[in-house]
């Protein structure tokens, strides 16, 4: 925590209050405590204050005032993240931006919304839903996320495979600098001129800035859609069937693969239809023009059924549809039925190292005596190993953060990489040199330090910290004493 | 500079308890947060101690005892609804309306609050909901106090302002009470029109007896109607869902020992419930009595009895003939019907079967209305907030009535849109469905 006395503490708390007003600041211990974690309760941290602004101006000045006192600072949507990335890991001060959820305007005629960054992902759809129109990235936990920690983590979701990913969805963004500027990155429309900054904020988790409005896409919801549901008795065959259909050339919207421990979690959950027997379920949706869809779902169910599958089904109505993929958006948290805690980590590998990769998890976490359920986006190779554990008994936590190292390291050797969508924030930050050479992390850190040159903008993320093996720790930006006199300026 | 700390280090082993009431539920919960967007009290405030997860969290601070029941945490967990909407959506599967209440009990054992708060308390709580006939005196009172030209006159005069504690507040949402002839019990037997499909006993409540009768009359008609003989038990009170949400655990024991009783006497095949949060909590009387030997199986054989009447009705295709009910109206979901005991389709099932109903989907039907139980007079804020944002989907939806199945929301919605100066009219499911059956004539 940032070292304040008590009563510079109350000086700072009247002064935030008379910013953002009455009822918009939190500084007793009590109610801090509840943002100490966000979806991932291996760590925490106390923050000094959380602030609840409602525009851009109040975002702006909260910045300039932890600027003035050199208090770090980190943004906060939904808290459902799972790396700990909007976590005050030094203290200052965490700005909610829970207050900042509306929908300013949407031009159905240009396929564009300009949102608020507190604005549920689920609700964008909801909001455009009746005229047809839908907002793509669809992360499993799209129903509570934020667009705002959408951009922070670039995520995905099942249905990245089609569509891509947040960045690909969002053409601009207002932005408050790490030094209270406000700004606009990229446009309204795709063509923006010069440096694509806007692609360079998302994914950025909140190193860069604090996005207070933003500009996205949406879609013409398709005129079909299928859903296939093909259960497998050895994972292995399931794996093997994510690589056949993407070899015959189909590129379905979503193609989610779901194991046998998960499976009994939603199951006990919501009674979602998954068959409780299975080793493994594929879920793999088509989506598109009613035309031809018959004949590509009739193909994937042929390369399925040629990869092992035992049996095959399609959704018969929107309302079964809709309950596996509530059973698949709600794995994670399902996981409580069957462990106090998870862990989950978010490996990107080649498809085709699948079956290889998903046994050497096993045998990883069988070694260290822990269970693990597989939930994740097959068709990208994107794994969501979920250690389960107890923190309650001593010993566990270190167990599974080893683990977890581990697998990532396979995933690093099969030339995959540690993160997809959940963000590297605390939790990864020292596996980055797993793909980093020294160079590269080099590379980054002037790129933040461009925007954030003081570091105080949610810092002691990303980057390993000095503890890790290799020794590119962040290094913080000095003002030369040149600088502070106002002699000199950096660029 | 704090390193972010593993949590184990102040994790004790062992299940966890607020004062011998289990909180062990909060062990399930693993913080996804999938649950915040659909509590009400989140979405008004953006703050997370308003959240699900965040009193949670709260909770099991306070059962291992990193955190002390502070006035900021007694002023959250107060704030909650208990409408468990949270418990719909959570995938863990969290019983978080049992930890609310365990909170709610540790609240008013360790921090009761004023004289007059525990004055007002023991009055509703020990006294008026207690003791069915001092409750129908008091609503004999309450008839006279609004009939007689006194309650225009403690309101015009600006009386009311000069009532201490939260008394104005409870003066403004005081229910109209109807006559006393309107006020009468079913009877003790309505014989069903054959075929015979069962045989029930009809919970006639606390507050619905004096302020809904018409509704219990009602409730037995229409369940006659569809082949039940409905019994309605003599002397039976208050099932004590008021009290156990209120955090008053030994009293609401006491009245589901009482009404075990009571309903164990009369030779039904089922409970009928047709207010919300009773049929919940009845439904809920094994694991409020889990701990006591004498009734520990006697409260789970009585619980599994326990339908809501749309429930119940709703196994089968509603018996005709059906007269036509010429009306646009919507449905407003209770949250002990939807979320306390996940009764969704079936009260739209019946509403579809009536002829000449037209019946358009409200937006968020399912998010409290602020009613709550009592939390209208002891969150008055809240409260309003949440019925502004009801009655301004009602309004959205063009329809001439709201249908709904509980007296709480029934009075909340009411006066919402009283205060709105609009026409629509809240009616209860089981009006509707007797009024298709030719009503009481």
């Amino acid at each position: 925590m940032a070292t304040l006395t008590d009563s510079r503490k109350r000086e700072l708390r009247r002064e935030l209050e008379t910013l953002v007003g009455p009822g918009a600041v939190l500084s007793d211990p009590d109610e801090l405590l509840v943002y100490e974690s966000d979806g991932l309760t291996l760590f925490r941290a106390l923050a000094d204050f959380v602030v609840f602004p409602t525009s851009a101006e109040h975002v702006s000045a909260i910045v300039k005032l932890a600027h003035r006192e050199r208090l770090p600072f980190v943004a906060r949507g939904a808290g459902t993240g799972l790396s700990g990335g909007c976590l005050p890991a030094e203290g200052g001060v965490v700005i909610s931006l829970m207050r900042m959820n509306r929908v300013l305007e949407v031009d159905y005629a240009n396929q564009i919304a300009v949102v608020e960054p507190g604005l549920v992902n689920l609700h964008l759809s909801w909001n455009v839903g009746p005229r047809g129109y839908y907002y793509a990235p669809d992360p499993s936990s799209q129903q509570a996320c934020t667009i705002g920690g959408n951009i922070a983590n670039n995520s995905g979701g099942p249905h990245t495979l089609k569509y891509g990913v947040t960045t690909n969805h969002v053409l601009g963004l207002q932005v408050v600098m790490p030094d209270g500027e406000i700004v606009w990155l990229g446009d309204r429309t795709r063509d923006a001129q010069g440096y694509d900054l806007a692609g360079v904020f998302v994914g950025s988790e909140g190193t860069f800035g604090i996005a207070t409005q933003i500009v996205v896409r949406i879609l013409k919801k398709p005129q079909a859609v299928k859903t296939v549901l093909a259960v497998f008795d050895q994972i292995d065959s399931a794996s093997a069937a994510v690589s056949a259909v993407i070899a015959r050339g189909l590129v379905p919207a979503a193609m989610e693969m779901i194991d046998h421990l998960t499976i009994q979690a939603v199951e006990d959950a919501f009674n979602c239809g998954y068959p409780r027997d299975a080793d493994a379920a594929l879920l793999i949706e088509l989506d598109g023009l009613a035309v031809g869809m018959e004949a590509q779902a009739e193909r994937i169910v042929e390369a399925c059924r040629d990869a092992g599958a035992r049996e095959t089904r399609t959704a018969k109505s929107e309302a079964e549809r809709q309950l596996l993929w509530k059973g698949r958006k709600s794995a994670f948290g399902a996981y409580g039925r069957v462990s106090p805690a998870y862990m989950v980590m978010d490996g990107v590998i080649p498809r085709t190292k699948l079956p290889y990769v998903l046994s050497r998890v096993n045998e990883i976490v069988a070694a260290h005596g822990l269970r693990v359920g597989n939930v994740f986006h097959a068709g990208d190779g994107n794994l969501h190993p979920n250690i389960l554990y107890d923190p309650r008994k001593p010993g566990e936590e270190e167990r599974v953060v080893a683990a977890g190292a581990e697998i990532m390291k396979v995933c690093a050797a099969v030339g995959g990489s540690i993160s997809g969508e959940h963000g590297i924030g605390l939790e990864k930050a020292d596996f980055m040199p797993f793909i980093f050479s020294a160079a590269d992390l080099s590379l980054m850190q002037r790129l933040k330090s461009a925007f954030n040159p003081t570091g105080l903008c949610n810092p002691g993320k990303i980057f390993p910290t000095k503890k890790s093996c290799v020794e590119v720790g962040p290094v913080a930006y000095r003002p030369h004493a040149i600088e502070e006199k106002g002699l000199a300026q950096r660029f | 500079m704090t390193t972010p700390t593993p949590t184990s280090a102040l994790a004790p082993v062992g299940p966890l308890s607020l004062h011998g009431l289990s909180v062990e539920g909060v062990n399930q919960c693993v913080h996804c947060g999938l649950c915040l967007a659909y509590c009400p009290t989140f979405s008004e405030l953006g703050t997370e101690m308003d959240s699900p997860r965040g009193r949670i969290f709260t909770i099991k601070s306070l059962a291992e005892g990193r955190m002390a029941l502070s006035d900021s945490a007694v002023r959250h967990l107060s704030l909650c609804l208990d409408c468990r909407a949270c418990e719909t959506v959570c995938p863990a599967g969290v019983p978080y309306g049992r930890l609310i209440e365990a909170a709610k009990a540790e609240i008013e054992r360790q921090k009761p609050g004023a004289l007059s708060r525990r004055l007002f308390r023991w009055l509703n709580f020990g006294l008026l909901l207690g003791h069915p006939r001092l409750l129908a005196l008091a609503a004999a009172g309450a008839r006279l106090y609004q009939t007689s030209g006194l309650q225009r006159l403690v309101r015009t005069s600006g009386l009311v302002r000069l009532l201490p504690g939260t008394l104005p507040a409870w003066e403004a949402l005081l229910p109209p009470v109807p006559s006393k002839a309107d006020r009468v019990a079913p009877p003790r037997t309505t014989l069903a029109a054959p075929p015979r499909r069962a045989r029930v006993a009809l919970l006639t409540g606390c507050i619905q007896a004096v302020v809904f009768g018409a509704h219990n009359r009602a409730t037995a008609r229409v369940l006659a109607r569809n082949g039940c003989d409905v019994l309605v038990p003599e002397g039976q009170g208050c099932c004590g869902a008021l009290n156990a949400h209120g955090g008053d655990h030994a009293r609401a024991q006491a009245m589901a020992r009482e009404t075990i009783e009571t309903f164990e006497a009369v030779p039904a095949d089922f409970v009928i419930v047709n207010t919300s949060g009773c049929g919940a909590h009845m439904k809920a009387y094994g694991h409020l009595l889990a701990d006591d030997p004498a009734y520990a199986e006697r409260a789970k054989r009585f619980a599994a009895t326990v339908r809501d009447v749309a429930e119940f009705l709703a196994q089968e295709p509603l018996r005709g003939p059906l007269q036509a009910v010429t009306l646009t109206c919507t449905y407003h979901d209770p949250c002990h019907v939807v979320h306390g005991q996940k009764i969704k389709s079936e009260p739209r099932r019946l509403l579809a079967q009536i002829p000449g109903l037209r019946v358009v989907e409200l937006p968020e039907s399912d998010w409290c209305c602020g009613s709550a139980g009592i939390y209208n007079l002891t969150q008055p804020e809240m409260a309003t907030r949440l019925l502004h944002r009801k009655v301004g989907h009602v309004l959205e939806t063009g329809a001439e009535a709201v249908v709904t199945a509980n007296p709480g929301c029934i009075l909340q919605i009411q006066a919402g849109l009283g205060a709105h100066q609009s026409g629509v009219r809240v009616l209860h499911l089981v009006e509707i469905l007797d009024r298709a059956y030719g009503g009481g004539a």
